[in-house]
């Protein structure tokens, strides 16, 4: 379910690093808490994040919710797709409903996220 | 946290939950969108035992209703129910109800979950003076509503009643599955359908016959999520969020619920002079013009003024776009008018348009 070479999040953001790069969405269980996702809002492309800043707002039908930078770093590009299929997140959230990409700053603060195996006992831990 | 007495066909069945006023409902099982569609173009069946069931009996018991709620009572009988209110003596909303003529002198009010208690303690704060006797029954019903183009077909063969013959908020007593029942045609999704009420201790039977039998015509179970944008399509009001003790009935739109003909009831005084002087704000469906899901509690404005907030709002399966009510000053409330939404911040626009959002195409 969750790919072993992701890095996850406490907010349920996942990402994935390829070289000085890395690609950030929501994980599986995010999306389905949060239900059918119908718009999103992305950052703009040059925006500078700090680890943990809010970088958009994914609404679904019943609720708003912020979407986390897991990373501090730039935003180099974004998922366009999703303007017009936001629905994407939910098909496809580790893949083709990736979010941004992010030019990493500072590749120590990977060590403050979880690995898969790590992730799936957070999670164990939430529904108890 | 309550549980109805379907509380494990849900668990079974997939269900995600939600606390709602207490109770442990299912919110959606497949997808508030999937869930929403299938009752605009099939059929649903919902869960809706949380309501509240005051029975109201006793020599005086039109009386004691007919004063308590602006529509008129007298012009029930075994076969017809009614949508009313709880008016305070404001004209605003105690809550908004139905009301069940269930034999002489037997009155049933359905009112909303959140409110039971309190409209059970304002009933019985007003029943002095009345020959009679106001009991809690919301333990003992069970209540599913089978809502969508495909109700009728799917229930006509589990039941005894003829359905044919039932029009809007017709009401007849007889056996579902075998089981004895109440059946209107009533509903709360801007699509034709029937509310289904049993006291049997064990109404599993009854729910999971329907879903059986209905497979075939595109039948699922519905959750609240769903509920809530079916109804907002429909423009039907939600307590707490369009009308609530601030809110009067005229104000939303409800003046056809008023028949200050009948005598004297709670808040006609107030009411009638508001008629006479005209109101000042009334409700209105919009839609946002711009992008984003307006929701409920954002700030709205009328020429850089706060007026109001977004009552209810939220996207519209149907429709693809954000849709709400709110209220706003009447010069304001023109079909067209256009209008300010904050949201996160930002001024995005709006339209006032012609409400029900949705109209269930009519019968040829």
């Amino acid at each position: 379910m969750y790919p072993d070479d992701f890095y996850y999040s406490k907010d349920h953001e996942w990402l994935r690093v390829d070289g000085d790069k890395a690609t950030v969405g929501i994980t599986d269980f995010a999306q389905k808490q949060l239900g059918d996702v119908v718009y999103v809002e992305l950052p703009q492309p040059g925006a500078q994040l700090e680890f943990h800043q809010s970088i958009g707002v994914i609404e679904s039908v019943k609720a708003v919710s912020d979407i986390y930078s897991p990373i501090s770093g730039e935003v180099i590009e974004i998922n366009e797709e999703l303007n017009d299929s936001p629905e994407v997140i939910n098909e496809d959230p580790h893949d083709k409903g990736w979010i941004v990409r992010i030019k990493v700053k500072d590749e120590t603060e990977l060590e403050n996220l979880m690995s898969a195996s790590e992730y799936e006992k957070f999670l164990e831990g939430l529904e108890d | 946290m309550k549980r109805t007495r379907l509380y494990s066909a849900h668990k079974t069945a997939g269900a995600k939950f939600v606390e709602f006023f207490g109770w442990e409902m299912p919110i959606e099982y497949t997808g508030i969108i999937q869930e929403h569609m299938a009752v605009r173009q099939k059929a649903g069946l919902f869960d809706v035992s949380h309501m509240g069931e005051i029975l109201i009996s006793g020599n005086q018991a039109l009386d004691f209703v007919q004063y308590l709620t602006p529509n008129n009572a007298a012009r029930l009988d075994a076969n017809k129910a009614q949508y009313s209110a709880l008016t305070t003596p404001q004209g605003t909303f105690v809550d908004d109800l139905l009301v069940y003529y269930l034999d002489e002198n037997v009155y049933l009010l359905v009112v909303n979950a959140a409110n039971t208690d309190k409209d059970f303690q304002w009933i019985l704060s007003h029943k002095q003076g009345f020959d009679v006797q106001v009991q809690n029954k919301s333990e003992d019903y069970t209540q599913m509503a089978l809502q969508g183009p495909e109700a009728y077909k799917i229930l006509q063969p589990l039941t005894e009643v003829d359905l044919e013959e039932m029009l809007g908020f017709a009401v007849e007593r007889g056996s579902v599955v075998g089981i004895e029942a109440i059946v209107s045609r009533t509903g709360y999704t801007g699509e034709d359908g029937f509310e289904i009420y049993s006291r049997a201790q064990n109404p599993e039977k009854i729910w999971n016959t329907i879903l059986e039998e209905g497979k075939t015509y595109g039948l699922q179970p519905i959750g609240l999520g769903a509920r809530d944008t079916l109804r907002l399509e429909a423009r039907l009001m939600l307590y707490g969020n369009d009308i609530d003790e601030s809110t009067t009935v005229l104000e939303a739109g409800m003046q056809w619920l008023v028949k200050f003909k009948k005598g004297d009831f709670l808040g006609r005084e107030a009411l009638l002079k508001q008629k006479e002087e005209g109101i000042r704000r009334k409700i209105v469906g919009f839609e946002l013009l711009g992008r984003g899901i307006a929701r409920p509690h954002y700030p709205v404005f009328v020429e850089n003024e706060k007026v109001a907030e977004v009552r209810s709002g939220s996207f519209s399966p149907f429709f693809q776009k954000s849709i709400g009510l709110t209220y706003l000053p009447v010069e304001y409330t023109e079909i067209g008018t256009e209008f300010g939404i904050d949201i996160r911040g930002k001024r995005i626009k709006a339209k006032v348009v012609p409400t029900p959002f949705y109209k269930k195409e009519e019968k040829q």
